[in-house]
């Protein structure tokens, strides 16, 4: 029963290509709870909302037993870059 | 396995009336006072926080509503956000939305029109 992590990142791979993936189960196993950062550039002159029925498409299948899913990302490899750089500047200063 | 039905029409009249009954209507899991999970809480907090004067629907006690919601905004989850009868987004994208103060900007151009 339920969606493995493994499962939400194939299909992820698969649909989005993403340059970056992270998926986090946050269920303790049972597979109903996942946290999300994605990077690709199919998300190029998309806004957020857009971006993120993206990935709910690509997870249609498994979101019929996924109870809750966190985008916490989803960003271009561009902004993604921007995003590294300004993490690791203020984690300098 | 679970079948898919299509948009029953009189259900999306029903839709489009009430996503347009207030500026701000927020379909959730529980009640404005008492959100019965996380991601509705969360998005009750911020609407409180910028004083918006909002509609909560819960979605818990209409299962049709909850079928039919989904399809009629293409998002598979709750709570679901509405702004001035247009689908805003879920849980992160209004978390994002307020982090970057878009959504206030929206809230005061929508209250104000």
């Amino acid at each position: 029963m339920g969606v493995t992590k493994e499962q939400v990142e194939s299909s992820l791979t698969a649909k989005l290509n993403p340059s970056h993936l992270e998926v986090i189960d946050m269920s303790a196993g049972c597979g109903a709870k996942f946290l999300v950062v994605i990077v690709t550039e199919q998300f190029e002159g998309k806004r957020l909302l857009e971006r993120h029925r993206m990935v709910n498409g690509a997870l249609a299948e498994e979101m019929k037993e996924i109870h809750a899913l966190s985008i916490t990302k989803a960003l271009t490899p561009e902004q993604w870059k921007q995003q590294q750089e300004s993490e690791k500047s203020q984690a300098a200063a | 396995l679970h079948a898919y039905v299509a948009l029953d029409p009189n259900l999306k009249a029903t839709l489009d009336k009430v996503v347009t009954s207030q500026k701000i209507v927020l379909f959730m899991k529980g009640t404005k006072d008492f959100p019965q999970c996380g991601f509705s809480h969360t998005v009750v907090q911020i609407l409180k926080s910028l004083d918006a004067p909002f509609e909560t629907i819960n979605i818990l006690e209409n299962e049709a509503l909850r079928q039919g919601l989904k399809e009629y905004s293409s998002w598979p989850t709750f709570p679901q956000l509405y702004v001035d009868g247009e689908f805003f987004g879920g849980c992160d994208i209004t978390v994002e939305a307020y982090k970057s103060g878009e959504l206030q900007e929206l809230l005061e151009r929508t209250l104000c029109s």
